[in-house]
């Protein structure tokens, strides 16, 4: 497997510098891996971390910016951060009113977050968390670690991220975050299984004539393996399955999300196909967002993330947004 | 009795194997996990070693409470808290004492192990390192290289069993016929001891 790289050991902190070299307005500290927004902290405004393994790019760290994170901590390849990285991070933006963990649903990121939200408590900074669970492929999630956290993760820290910048206190922009994630599901589809630097090579084996539905962002198998189907089919595998969980009764907000290596062309048709099965379902669409967010290295396949909306969160969505992966409004 | 010069021995000896085993748990954690298990535990490990080089602490419990918070500082995922946890706690229970007996040891560790089974919610049986760890401290009150052959057959065991806990849980029935990395590096834990110990 060819990649681009130096050396696998090095590559999160290639990444970080390079990173730097290109968003001037981002404070990025490459030794203790924490990005944060330069201006921060910002007077009366709630602080809003996320975090999590690289490799999923924009995601977090190209989330960081005015509407959105306040700081952002990349662990090493699909490996959850420290808690101090988050502490940093905490320090770094709380201006006194509190800081939102916003923590993906698996067993590492929840742990070094719990672990980070009491040494942070320890030093005087007030923080409250976020779950994010939005995987509908997690079908016997009592047996399992539970649903895990994929593409939701960009409407809760998009919305959260807005009505941080308002000046709400720190409950409600949580609040706000809950309901978020409580009114999002996603699921995913692999084409083809993730090369990590490490390993060097794909880490499942999927045959050219298969592909994996229900699939996470760490290059673990999905929970079914099929005969290659068409972009239509696909689709009405994905959005029953979403729609099935959610039954939203209110627009919703369209992710259509590629996993790094699925051309837009391919995620356009895939929308429009989307936009087909939800029509047919009767499900109004308010707003939509096609491209590569929530990644997992070079793995093809998308995933479709539905966030049902009332009219705060809309608002909230459709506030200014100034970060490398999402910038509209300002 | 087992001073803090023992101590440090396990610690380096399994920083050894870790270093020796890595490739192996980073092949076994591939089909059910993300691959990257031995590659974290050896930069904790490594960095265990070097804060131990640094600062050698004097005491059985100082040596592990700094190998656990090295572990929590440097691995992340899953693994960076519940082995730091282990040794944190093992250590704090093992208390000031300069010199402790292999039963003391044996009730810190069991300690330890309590605080990871409430820290990561898994039991026996979910396919985890408990499965290496419970039958280990069961068997710490005979021998330490029956601890080790303990840890051992318990990592073995899990290649049956369905994962409930961790990324692996995501599998369901796929995740039968793996052995669990997770447990196959808790065994390498407890042959440190043997190792440290001479035996």
């Amino acid at each position: 497997m060819k990649m681009l790289i130096n050396v696998p050991e090095t590559v999160v902190a290639d990444a970080l510098r390079g990173l730097a070299a290109a968003h001037p307005e981002l404070t990025v500290d490459v030794e203790n891996r924490v990005i944060v927004r330069r201006d921060a902290p910002v007077a009366g405004q709630v602080g809003l971390v996320s975090g999590g393994g690289s490799g999923h790019e924009p995601l977090h760290g190209g989330f960081v910016g005015p509407g959105m994170l306040s700081a952002a901590c990349p662990g090493e390849v699909f490996t959850s951060p420290v808690p101090d990285q988050m502490l940093r991070a905490a320090a770094a933006v709380d201006s006194g009113a509190g800081v939102l963990f916003i923590v993906k649903n698996y067993t590492g990121d929840v742990l070094n977050f719990d672990m980070a939200a009491e040494l942070a408590e320890d030093e005087g900074i007030q923080v409250a968390k976020v779950l994010v669970n939005d995987d509908v492929a997690v079908t016997d999630s009592l047996y399992t670690a539970g649903r895990r956290g994929t593409g939701a993760t960009l409407f809760v820290e998009k919305i959260a991220g807005a009505a941080a910048a308002e000046g709400m206190p720190l409950e409600r922009v949580q609040a706000i975050a809950r309901q978020v994630n409580e009114s999002s599901r996603s699921f995913g589809i692999a084409l083809s299984a993730c090369s990590t630097p490490a390993k060097g090579s794909p880490t499942f084996d999927l045959p050219p004539g298969e592909l994996e539905l229900g699939i996470g962002i760490h290059g673990e198998p999905g929970r079914e393996r099929r005969s290659m189907m068409t972009s239509g089919e696909i689709a009405e595998a994905a959005v029953e399955a979403v729609v099935e969980d959610l039954q939203p009764r209110n627009p919703v907000l369209v992710l259509v999300n590629g996993m790094g290596a699925t051309p837009l062309l391919e995620l356009y048709g895939f929308n429009a196909e989307v936009h087909r099965v939800l029509a047919q379902r009767g499900v109004p669409v308010a707003r939509v967002l096609v491209g590569n967010y929530v990644t997992s290295l070079d793995m093809a396949g998308a995933s479709l993330t539905l966030c049902q909306v009332d009219e705060e969160l809309l608002r909230l969505y459709d506030a200014p947004v100034s970060t490398p992966g999402l910038r509209w409004g300002m | 009795m087992l001073d803090a010069e023992f101590f440090r021995r396990w610690m380096t000896a399994t920083a050894a194997s870790v270093d020796r085993e890595a490739e192996r748990l980073t092949a076994l954690d591939s089909p059910i996990g993300d691959a990257d298990h031995g590659s974290n535990l050896h930069r904790g490990f490594t960095a265990v070693v070097a804060a131990l080089e640094k600062e050698p602490p004097g005491t059985p419990g100082g040596v592990l409470t700094l190998a656990g918070r090295q572990l929590i500082s440097t691995v992340g995922g899953a693994s960076g808290p519940l082995y730091g946890t282990l040794l944190r706690r093992t250590g704090k229970a093992l208390g000031d004492a300069g010199e402790v007996s292999a039963e003391q040891l044996a009730e810190a560790l069991r300690a330890g192990v309590d605080a990871v089974m409430t820290l990561g919610g898994a039991a026996p049986g979910d396919k985890t390192m408990i499965d290496a760890l419970v039958p280990a401290v069961d068997a710490l009150g005979e021998s330490f290289t029956a601890a080790r052959t303990a840890a051992e057959e318990g990592a073995v065991a899990t290649t049956p069993l369905q994962a409930r806990k961790g990324r692996a849980s995501y599998l369901g029935e796929r995740s039968i016929g793996h052995q669990d990395p997770g447990a196959t590096s808790a065994a390498l834990l407890i042959a440190g001891l043997t190792e440290a110990a001479g035996e």
